[in-house]
């Protein structure tokens, strides 16, 4: 508020490789959004540089910015951000109408494919209150995909939902990790950070640590130790 | 973004909004049905009077004397018309088809109980041509047989009111109880400029007004047709020379007034027209209010949707695309609401020229001016509203709730 100017980043100095899977982590007020909307483009850095495939984004207008995000970029929201009343299918291929090159064949096509990676082809003409958190997730993932970007950001992409569809979400994500897909994560979750390779940690806008993970946890295997979710009887739950 | 793709996402997002789209559409909807049936009203009262006109006769020439009145005041004593000026232009006019006084008396036609309030007009035979009469049975006078002669020519009003029974030819009516034989019967011609009965009317030839009623050799009218569709000017110029070199006038104000049709189709269309004028303003004001009511809707619109801008822009949509989408949906909104406004408009003013018999002419050119003016709407009102969501901050728009 008002006419101070806040550094929320200063002198962070990192690379992401294509096919790593990084994981940033921080409080809040820690730099971690600003951080993110530097990364996906939306924002760009006061000083410093972010070369993104070799392209400097940092002089970029907004029109320039808005074609990066349209190729190289896919988003993965905290609350999913799905159109309402759109159905799931049409959800994915929001991203490729921003870019002319591509035919309606085409969108339909890359955006099938998208929700089969994600495993909704059979919820391919529900709408999104017809699905559950979960599933509303992965019709976000899908959408990320669906342009073939350099890199997915996922912005607390788990937050919203519980431990069992956070692993599956992470399984996800680990999957197309494995398919080669470059990933930043944003998160609070320790545990989450555990099934990525790298985890980045910010504090006050300074990076803290910048570790590789020995030990990536499989999301796989994490979900299946998890003990089976308690069935709900609802004559029980009213009684 | 294809404009099929754009048209696609407006329409859908104002299918989300039915009740609210057909409140917008409807704003426009009267508008321009309003401006579509007021423009009707007006080309249909012009273009009936001009009908109506050319039904008195298409190149008649009105001459009366000049009544100088200042203040209501007659200034000097005005110049009077007599048979001879009749004689001079006949004889001596070029442009002229055919020349008659006009003397009129007013009274009653009686045949024995029946009776009509019919003014009598003293008139020569070029008459008939003159006000476009016909002569449906009988003969029309001759103006030198019949010079003086107690004979008349009468309209179907005056046969309905005074031989409701037999046939008019040969019998006798009295006018202030001089008694005028009937030789002709008018066919009918409906009522006027001014809504007057046109078969009202007997004629006579205009000596015997003169000679037997009046007593008078001043000639109140003259009328005459000129040769043809633009040859008023110049007959009247003729006449008026005609008529200045009979009384060697030599004072700078004209003698007489000579109205042509022309001029009296321009007088009586130039009041229409601000009729009209004024009409179409009021509707187009009330198409003004309906952009305002897009330009309302479209600020709300692009406030509730502001999350979904800054999706639509964090996914790759530059504020072009944006700035389309909104202006696609109020220019649907506009020409929806103007395409039904002018099936409306249309449909009302039919509604009214058959329900209440008024003349409406729908013009080409309304339709295509309301519809231009209709994208013109969607564009304006559209275009803050769209612009407010195109420079929105992507980072801003996702975080609002």
């Amino acid at each position: 508020m008002g006419d101070e100017t806040v550094h929320a980043l200063r002198g962070v100095n990192f690379d992401i490789h294509p096919g790593e899977f990084v994981t940033i982590m921080g409080a809040s007020g820690s730099g971690k959004s600003t951080m993110l909307n530097i990364l996906g483009c939306m924002d760009r850095p006061t000083a410093g540089h972010y070369i993104l495939d070799g392209e400097h984004t940092e002089k970029l207008k907004r029109d320039a910015l808005a074609r990066i995000r349209s190729q190289k970029i896919g988003f993965v929201f905290q609350s999913y951000n799905l159109l309402n009343r759109t159905t799931a299918i049409e959800n994915v291929e929001l991203p490729l109408l921003y870019n002319p090159k591509i035919s309606s064949a085409e969108r339909r096509e890359r955006a099938v494919k998208a929700l089969e990676m994600v495993g909704l082809e059979s919820r391919m003409n529900h709408l999104p209150n017809q699905l559950s958190g979960g599933q509303q997730q992965r019709v976000a993932i899908a959408r990320a995909l669906v342009n073939d970007p350099v890199i997915i950001l996922a912005d607390e992409a788990t937050g919203n939902l519980d431990t069992r569809t956070s692993y599956e979400i992470m399984m996800i994500f680990q999957k197309l990790n494995r398919q080669g897909k470059t990933i930043a994560f944003v998160t609070h979750e320790p545990d989450i950070a555990t099934f990525s390779g790298r985890t980045i940690t910010l504090r006050d806008g300074l990076l803290k640590k910048d570790v590789v993970n020995e030990h990536v946890q499989d999301a796989k295997a994490a979900f299946e130790a998890l003990p089976p979710p308690e069935t709900f009887d609802e004559e029980d739950a009213l009684a | 973004m294809s404009p099929i793709t754009l048209i696609k996402i407006a329409i859908r997002a104002l299918l989300r909004n039915r009740m609210r789209t057909f409140l917008s559409v409807l704003g426009i909807v009267i508008g321009v049905a309003a401006v579509i049936t007021m423009v009707a009203m007006g080309e249909g009262s012009k273009k009936s009077i001009k009908e109506q006109m050319t039904a008195m006769g298409t190149n008649a020439i009105i001459i009366m004397p000049n009544r100088d009145r200042r203040g209501g005041v007659q200034m000097e004593s005005s110049e009077m018309l007599e048979e001879e000026d009749v004689i001079a232009i006949r004889e001596n006019a070029t442009y002229i088809n055919g020349v008659s006084p006009m003397i009129t008396v007013s009274g009653q036609a009686i045949v024995g109980n029946n009776n009509s309030p019919t003014s009598l007009s003293g008139v020569s035979a070029d008459y008939l041509k003159i006000r476009n009469y016909e002569i449906a049975d009988g003969v029309m006078f001759d103006d030198d047989a019949d010079r003086m002669a107690k004979v008349c020519v009468i309209g179907q009003t005056v046969v309905t009111n005074l031989f409701p029974d037999v046939d008019p030819i040969g019998k006798t009516i009295r006018y202030k109880s001089i008694p005028l034989k009937v030789i002709g019967v008018l066919k009918a011609k409906g009522s006027g400029d001014f809504g007057q009965d046109q078969d009202d009317v007997i004629f006579t030839p205009y000596q015997t007004v003169m000679k037997r009623f009046s007593a008078t050799t001043n000639i109140r009218q003259i009328y005459a047709n000129s040769i043809g569709e633009g040859y008023a000017e110049k007959a009247t110029e003729e006449i008026m020379g005609i008529l200045k070199e009979r009384r060697s006038w030599t004072r700078p104000t004209d003698p007489f007034r000579v109205f042509t049709q022309e001029e009296m189709i321009q007088m009586v269309t130039s009041t229409s027209d601000l009729l009209s004028l004024v009409l179409t303003a009021i509707a187009g004001i009330s198409l003004f209010v309906g952009g305002i009511g897009i330009m309302n809707i479209m600020y709300v619109s692009v406030t509730e949707r502001t999350k979904e801008i800054g999706l639509r822009m964090a996914i790759g949509a530059r504020g072009r695309d944006i700035l389309l989408q909104f202006l696609f949906e109020s220019v649907i909104i506009s020409l929806l609401g103007g395409a039904i406004g002018i099936a409306l408009g249309i449909a009302a003013s039919e509604t009214v020229k058959i329900a209440m018999n008024w003349p409406m002419s729908v013009s080409v050119t309304s339709v295509i001016v309301s519809f231009g003016v209709c994208f013109a709407t969607g564009v304006f009102f559209g275009w803050y509203p769209a612009r407010k969501a195109s420079r929105l901050d992507p980072i801003e728009a996702l975080r609002f709730e």
